[in-house]
């Protein structure tokens, strides 16, 4: 294989491989922030998925049970951020940080014991069963979540435009006192949708530790979720937008590695940065001074 | 904010008079307390827990209260940790781990407190650095020669890939060492370095990996802080791999060949012997193979017999001491003559620990 077909197959492989927490937790937090809250703590939910998922497959033997635990445990974590932030004069911004930082706190206390351990791991859909060339058949061998991902997408693109439900968050987001004037119940839906998406934050912590890299230590995240709630805004707050936002992200981190293997050894450091130049110039592009940024929810607390 | 610091420097130089002057410690001939400090997390399978497992032996010794600390940044944070040690456990004696703690972090503590022992893991101590500092370090690339050599037999492909965090001297002896091992079964063989960036980044160290996999490499091995991503990746993408650290045999069943190891109690055990035998800590403490500071895992069944025998030769061959990995001539990857004919560099050489160059073999670039 060229030079150029291998920093290809690979960036395919990355974007496969690498956006599924991205697309997960983007994917959450474009929940939360529809109904009018931020939640930074999705990094301490990731995080807190990603142990709770490992040492429940470790102990039941089931990764998919792992799965489901790194939901709850995330909805759970989630429902603290709704409720304290449901109290008067409570800023999201500050108590996502705490949540933050209580989510590893918790997740690194706790999951000393499974770092060690070998926990089963996720299986893998052997899409490249058609290929002869190991790259591509290894690229291609995609993890079931990746799609669970893209459905929840869709989903969530369809809840918000067509159903009853997404419609109030979507009031709920833009504007408090429609909500009010239509008897909506501000709290208790704004609750939800930090719960629910911090379940899927939650279920891109398990993949990290039940899928790729696979493997459970305190390193795991290095800023993911963070980086995921400012991919929301680069995706302007739609479902769908997240998807490429999330693939865009991966295919970009593979670029360091990649480039490496193929002789480009100068600079790797730069290339490393590539995912955070791809946001930035994409940033710098599409904003306009002297507005609010297009599809921002309206009663985001960044945004008053 | 000027005058929060001087306040604040002020109290410490104060607590630190009344420490030693005042006498709060008397010499508590009974029980000395060591300080242990971690860079990273103590069970993460290897650098840090090769430290942290000989710090338990250690603890079950008489006469020895240890206390410890993971996670402490190269930062300023090293010496908060080292004060509060010193200050409220009463340790006396310090082995602060990781390499960026060395300068100026140590050296500047250990002027404050002349009355505490300082040893450091890889630093490069000097007779001008203070004398109750010393640094202690073993020769694990030794190791990674005999690492190479293995890999050069379970090779097919002829290309093996080497995951490393940051292109430091030790690093770069370490791929040096594993390419010429390896090369020393066959001349035609080559070793792609990929540097992720930092000690621990599971992601980028998956992602290189399976990134060296595509590209045909058939057996890896790493210098980060916790191999356990690297080794487990390998073993699913079917890959051989070579341990460094500790043992990683359990994470790889079948493609673990064997790996370099440190030793870590062999040094901490002679250092408590001086110290409770009321002797002066040696300054700088080296050692290898010979002296018990690095070992080798035990092989796995993917080493042929043949790879044994030679790598058992060579072996033998080091804990004779006087083995140079290192001697010319020796040219670097850009062609450069690095180190003449006739010269070689043992184990012991301080030239190694300077190191600034890939050998010929390696694909890759320091910067």
């Amino acid at each position: 294989m060229g030079a150029l077909e291998t920093v290809t197959v690979a960036m395919v492989a990355g974007a496969l491989r690498v956006s599924t927490p991205f697309l997960f937790v983007s994917l959450g937090e474009c929940l939360t922030e529809r109904s009018g809250r931020i939640n930074l703590g999705n990094e301490g939910v990731l995080v807190l998925g990603a142990m709770v998922a490992y040492a429940t497959s470790y102990h039941t033997g089931n990764p998919w049970l792992g799965v489901v635990a790194g939901a709850i445990a995330g909805a759970l974590l989630g429902a603290v951020h709704g409720g304290v932030c449901s109290l008067a004069r409570v800023n999201d911004v500050a108590m996502g940080i705490a949540i933050m930082l209580a989510g590893t706190g918790i997740a690194f206390f706790f999951g000393k014991p499974y770092v060690q351990p070998v926990a089963p791991q996720l299986p893998r859909l052997p899409l490249g069963f058609w290929a002869s060339a190991p790259p591509v058949k290894s690229a291609l061998s995609v993890s079931p979540l990746f799609f669970i991902g893209l459905a929840a997408a869709f989903a969530m693109h369809w809840f918000f435009r067509a159903t009853r439900m997404g419609l109030r968050v979507r009031i709920v987001g833009d504007s408090a006192d429609a909500a009010r004037a239509l008897g909506l119940s501000i709290d208790r839906i704004r609750l939800f949708a930090t719960a629910a998406g911090s379940a899927l934050a939650g279920i891109g912590g398990a993949f990290l530790s039940l899928s790729y890299p696979g493997s459970w230590n305190e390193g795991l995240s290095s800023g993911q979720g963070l980086m995921a709630v400012a991919l929301v805004v680069f995706a302007r707050w739609n479902p769908l937008n997240c998807v490429i936002a999330a693939l865009i992200f991966g295919a970009a981190g593979a670029l360091g590695p990649s480039l490496q293997t193929v002789g480009v050894t100068k600079g790797y450091y730069l290339f490393y940065a590539a995912p955070y130049v791809v946001t930035l110039v994409i940033l710098a592009a599409t904003v306009r001074p002297g507005r609010a940024l297009r599809g921002m929810p309206g009663e985001l607390s960044i945004g008053r | 904010m000027l005058s929060r610091r001087s306040l604040l420097s002020g109290a410490a130089a104060g607590g630190a008079a009344l420490t030693l002057g005042g006498g709060l410690r008397p010499a508590q001939a009974a029980t000395l307390t060591i300080g242990f400090i971690y860079v990273g997390p103590k069970d993460d399978y290897g650098y840090n827990q090769a430290h942290a497992e000989a710090a338990a032996m250690l603890k079950k010794m008489p006469g020895v209260k240890i206390v410890e600390e993971e996670k402490v940044p190269e930062t300023d944070d090293v010496e908060k940790t080292m004060e509060s040690m010193i200050q409220l456990d009463g340790a006396s004696l310090l082995f602060p781990t990781s390499f960026g703690y060395f300068d100026p972090y140590m050296l500047r503590t250990a002027k404050k407190y002349k009355k505490v022992q300082f040893r450091h893991c890889g630093g490069l101590w000097t007779d001008k650095d203070p004398m109750n500092t010393g640094s202690y370090f073993g020769y694990i690339g030794m190791g990674m020669y005999l690492n190479g050599i293995a890999a050069g037999y379970a090779s097919k492909s002829k290309k093996l890939g080497f995951v490393a965090a940051k292109p430091i001297p030790q690093v770069l002896l370490n791929i040096n060492s594993f390419t010429l091992g390896a090369r020393s079964v066959n001349p035609g063989i080559t070793t792609q370095v990929i540097f992720t960036g930092d000690w621990s980044m599971p992601v980028k160290e998956a992602e290189a990996t399976n990134s060296l996999a595509d590209q045909g490499v058939d057996v890896v091995t790493m210098h980060v802080d916790g191999p356990k991503v690297v080794v487990e990746t390998a073993e699913r993408r079917g890959m051989y791999v070579c341990g460094y650290h500790a043992n990683q045999a359990a994470l790889a069943p079948k493609g673990y060949l064997t790996g370099a190891e440190w030793n870590w109690i062999t040094v901490y055990k002679m250092f408590l012997a001086d110290a409770q035998g009321g002797k002066a800590l040696p300054n700088f403490v080296r050692g290898g193979l010979a002296e018990g500071f690095v070992k080798m895992s035990p092989y796995g069944p993917a080493v042929s017999a043949e790879a044994r025998k030679h790598i058992d030769a060579i072996k033998a061959e080091m804990m004779k001491g006087g083995f140079a990995v290192i001697k010319g001539p020796l040219k670097d990857n850009k062609g450069a003559l690095v180190v003449p004919a006739g010269t070689a560099y043992p184990e012991t050489a301080i030239q190694l620990e300077s190191m600034n160059y890939l050998t010929e073999g390696v694909l890759g670039s320091i910067s």
